[in-house]
């Protein structure tokens, strides 16, 4: 029995060719981790000094300038880093490309409307 | 989706158990276990596991050896790639122990147990411990590793000073047995697109070269989030070469050089 195989060729390791793109990707993943390291601790500083204390003393203080922009500045870094990762997790997993095409645009939908969600939130909070 | 479990046609049977000749048996009258994946495809049967009973007297020292004493003296129809047997043409690269290695540089003292001997994992097979590897082939050819230059050429040979030399040590001793990219989950999951580790350092190699003039145009065609941006540094690569090389660390030396270009 003799099976007819397609043999991968040149043609096809070529593909599409280079999309010339993902440096920016991968740059941008490394930046905002680097900035989540110093966030993080900071978040979780602001979270600890929160406990028990009523909810005036928690908007005053998520309302000033410095916490305030933690708290921006930490959404901000979250968000973006998570809308990159999930790319990749999705690219990584999803092979046909209609469903990683549609899960990547549903996924960064949703996390789109989060971080606004979240970042208004604080914003409200400095401004008023 | 990436696939997680084997479709019916390739899962794996309980196969047959070979036991050694008796006119090969040892002083000790020890034998060890060989399990080896087993799969014709002219039979149209599912793959399965062979149990060969190997005296531990005609083994010999590498897993190599010992699959070729099973060939000659209990089944000749047990097919594997080999061919310098010491570690330089890298043809037997196979999984053995649960690891992808060279058969021909694996000392069975380093194996505890039975012996479990598969093909390198999650590429089709072509029989037995014979995988398919024309996709990495063409892979290769696809990233041009010969030396580019427009300078004309020199009347005699190109000069490359020690140091820049150096600088292609453990690049140039890659054998493309392929260990590496059969190890690779991100390979498994998108090898179509991919280039993989062997491939990638392969890359680097012309890359890294003082005499390559093509350092951009190289760059430019593995700029992409397939074929280089799913290297995730997992480093299944570097921990399972058995040459001892690090394609994990020449990629991420491609992808320095990708942020370094941009200013």
């Amino acid at each position: 029995m003799s099976q007819a195989k397609a043999t991968p060729s040149l043609k096809t390791a070529r593909g599409l060719g280079s999309a010339k793109e993902g440096t920016d990707h991968w740059w941008m993943q490394r930046l905002s981790a680097i900035a989540m390291m110093v966030l993080s601790p900071l978040m979780i500083l602001l979270v600890i000094t929160l406990i028990g204390e009523d909810y005036a003393t928690a908007t005053a203080k998520i309302g000033s300038p410095f916490w305030g922009g933690v708290a921006f500045l930490f959404i901000c870094a979250s968000f973006y880093h998570a809308h990159l990762g999930l790319q990749v997790v999705i690219e990584d997993y999803i092979s046909y490309h209609a469903a990683r095409l549609t899960t990547i645009i549903v996924v960064r939908g949703v996390l789109i409307v989060l971080g606004l969600i979240a970042a208004f939130s604080v914003l409200r909070l400095m401004l008023a | 989706m990436a696939q997680f479990t084997l479709p019916k046609n390739s899962q794996v049977k309980k196969g047959l158990h070979w036991k050694a000749p008796a006119d090969q048996m040892g002083e000790s009258g020890k034998a060890r276990k060989f399990k080896v994946y087993r799969w014709n495809p002219e039979t149209g049967e599912n793959p399965r596991i062979d149990t060969y009973e190997v005296p531990v007297e005609r083994a010999g020292q590498m897993v190599l050896d010992a699959l070729i004493w099973i060939k000659n003296n209990v089944d000749s129809s047990l097919t594997f790639r080999r061919s310098c047997r010491e570690g330089v043409c890298g043809s037997c690269s196979m999984n053995i122990d649960g690891t992808n290695t060279l058969a021909c540089t694996k000392n069975l003292n380093d194996i505890r147990g039975d012996v479990g001997v598969y093909p390198l994992p999650h590429r089709p097979v072509v029989k037995d411990l014979v995988p398919d590897l024309d996709q990495l082939y063409s892979q290769l050819a696809s990233i041009e590793p010969w030396l580019k230059t427009d300078s004309p050429a020199p009347s005699r040979e190109r000069y490359q000073s020690v140091e820049d030399r150096a600088k292609l040590d453990g690049l140039w001793e890659c054998i493309l047995c392929f260990s590496c990219s059969t190890a690779c989950p991100s390979y498994w999951w998108n090898g179509d697109r991919y280039l993989g580790p062997a491939i990638l350092l392969q890359a680097y190699r012309w890359l890294a070269d003082s005499r390559d003039e093509a350092t951009g145009e190289r760059l430019d065609a593995l700029e992409d989030p397939f074929r280089l941006y799913r290297c995730h540094t997992i480093m299944n690569c570097t921990k399972t070469c058995p040459k001892g090389l690090n394609p994990a660390k020449a990629i991420t030396e491609i992808k320095k050089m990708m942020v370094e270009r941009r200013g």
